[in-house]
């Protein structure tokens, strides 16, 4: 039987941690929707998003009250849109429809992202592809919900450097059709190498072909839990750290993992995944930076950080996995620049820069992360950053990923309050020198070898 | 059986259980165990109930017991047990 020191301690997490459930994100596939006219298709979207995911929102709030944790997010992932516009999408506009048409379903359910408007290009591009990609300026910059993702490589097919091409200067069009919002078009955009088919979290969310026809998954959260045990081991060895940080993702996975067997059962849906990602807000705790602070290092940034965020990823999988039936999505620490106050209060003193930033993610998920440049800084260096995450993602055989916010009109220094979850973005200095000509090559990079590893 | 947690945590007042209790009473809610402790004049207080049965749903039962915490000045949750089992129980 739970003891009184044992419930308060369940409260004291969520009501001074920020414990949470980041998300709960239904994943619905749309390949039975694809029709060869436009407006049928769309329809269809709208119709079967409505079936599954109509009592969604109440239901996560149902339980939400019932255990008292807080779910932070219900969201949406479908079928990536390429695929369903492939048969009825001629024109831009086209895929304009479909965006508006999820956009709209989205809202009406009280769904606050929905994520699927994407391509998975790693190898080739289809003529629906290229059109899907063409439009992402206009679709971002039209609606308000939807979140565009891009898989531009993977390891077994390497890196479809035409795609990394197109990105650099869709991210420059995206920014610049919502400068008057800070470029935020742009927070709803990633790019990708080695995507997973069940990633809960935006915006690179989308509901994979090889999955079930609509499926719970669960994004967990807790930097706020481990910053506040952390607290209680300064001095102590990395073996006393480790067990730690693996007791309390234990208890952070559990948490996650009763909410996905909740929300599934009464929706009648199967439980997928739950992503065992520590996600930070901007809230003062809950931060990632903050944990590696508490770590030992004055500023995350500081030359040990990859070691630490190597250390505390691995803690956080070998804890969550046992609490966990299933595991999947993108599992790891997440580093979003702008969404977590200790990195951008790193980035304010100097401690922390895109290059730095770049090592971290060969260690953990996801990538370049919610990280604002220069509005002025061109497509070619843009590209040049993304194919520097995939390669990254290839040769390492992980999920890398890049989310960039060039931001029109501001320079290195300078702040943008975008609010909420997505916080405050101080704007990164940019490596200067070009890789226009390398960028400029068509083709692929092939798959990494598997073998001689160095 | 429906088993539920009920905290209170709060500044230390005479009738806090006994208020508690009748109201758990009205609602058909049996409780199977109790804990409490003061720490420095901070009351702490847990209940393990059946809400199985209960009159009325849970979301009823946690406004109105947010009405008798507003009238204490204190604090009282419910949640379902589940979710400490999850977490400290393998």
């Amino acid at each position: 039987m739970i003891n009184i020191s044992e419930a308060f301690e369940t409260q004291n997490m969520i009501q001074h941690e920020n414990l949470d459930v980041r998300t709960v994100t239904m994943g619905i596939s749309l390949l039975d929707c694809s029709d060869g006219n436009i407006d049928r298709t769309c329809e269809k979207i709208h119709s079967k998003i409505t079936r599954y995911a109509g009592n969604l929102a109440k239901t996560a709030e149902e339980i939400s009250a019932e255990f008292g944790i807080p779910i932070v997010n219900k969201r949406i992932s479908v079928t990536p849109a390429a695929l369903i516009g492939a048969s009825c999408c001629k024109t831009t506009e086209d895929y304009l429809k479909i965006a508006k048409t999820l956009d709209s379903t989205a809202k009406e359910l009280g769904i606050n992202f929905m994520g699927g408007f994407s391509a998975l290009v790693s190898k080739g591009m289809t003529e629906s592809d290229r059109l899907l990609i063409e439009s992402i300026p206009i679709v971002l910059s039209s609606t308000e919900n939807l979140c565009s993702s891009i898989n531009v490589g993977t390891t077994k097919s390497g890196i479809n450097m035409d795609a990394v091409r197109m990105m650099g200067q869709v991210v420059k069009d995206t920014a610049e059709k919502t400068k008057d919002t800070g470029s935020y078009g742009c927070a709803k955009l990633v790019t990708l190498c080695n995507a997973p088919d069940d990633n809960p979290f935006m915006a690179g969310a989308f509901h994979g072909v090889t999955e079930p026809d609509a499926v719970i998954n669960v994004g967990v959260s807790g930097p706020g839990v481990v910053k506040a045990v952390l607290e209680k081991i300064h001095g102590q060895s990395f073996q006393v750290l480790c067990d730690t940080i693996k007791k309390t993702a234990f208890k952070i996975t559990r948490v996650g993992q009763l909410v996905a067997q909740e929300t599934a059962s009464r929706l009648n849906v199967p439980f997928g995944i739950i992503d065992l990602s520590l996600a930070p807000t901007p809230a003062i705790g809950d931060s990632v930076a903050d944990i590696i602070h508490e770590m030992g290092l004055e500023q995350c940034g500081a030359p040990g950080t990859t070691a630490a965020l190597a250390l505390l990823n691995d803690q956080v999988k070998k804890g969550g996995v046992m609490a966990s039936s299933y595991v999947g999505g993108l599992s790891g620490a997440f580093i979003p620049v702008s969404e977590d106050q200790g990195m951008i209060n790193a980035v304010k003193c100097g401690a922390l820069g895109i290059e730095k930033l770049e090592a971290m993610t060969c260690v953990c998920s996801v990538g370049l992360d919610m990280i604002a440049v220069p509005g002025d800084t061109p497509a070619s260096t843009i590209s040049g950053i993304i194919a520097d995450e995939a390669a990254i993602g290839m040769v390492n055989q992980k999920t890398t990923a890049v989310r960039i916010i060039p931001v029109i009109g501001k320079k290195a220094g300078e702040e943008y309050e975008y609010g909420g979850l997505m916080g405050t973005a101080h704007v990164m200095k940019v490596n200067p020198f070009s890789c226009d000509e390398f960028i400029n090559r068509t083709g692929r990079i092939p798959a990494p070898i598997h073998s001689f590893k160095n | 059986m429906n088993r539920t947690i009920i905290t209170a945590v709060g500044k230390d007042t005479p009738g806090i259980i006994a208020c508690i209790s009748s109201f758990l009473d009205t609602k058909k809610i049996n409780i199977l165990d109790i804990s409490q402790t003061i720490v420095d004049g901070i009351f702490n207080m847990m209940m393990i109930v059946d809400a199985e049965g209960m009159d009325g749903n849970f979301d009823d039962l946690i406004s109105q017991m947010k009405g008798i915490a507003d009238k204490l000045g204190i604090d009282i949750r419910c949640q379902r047990e589940d979710i400490f089992d999850m977490m400290h129980r393998i």
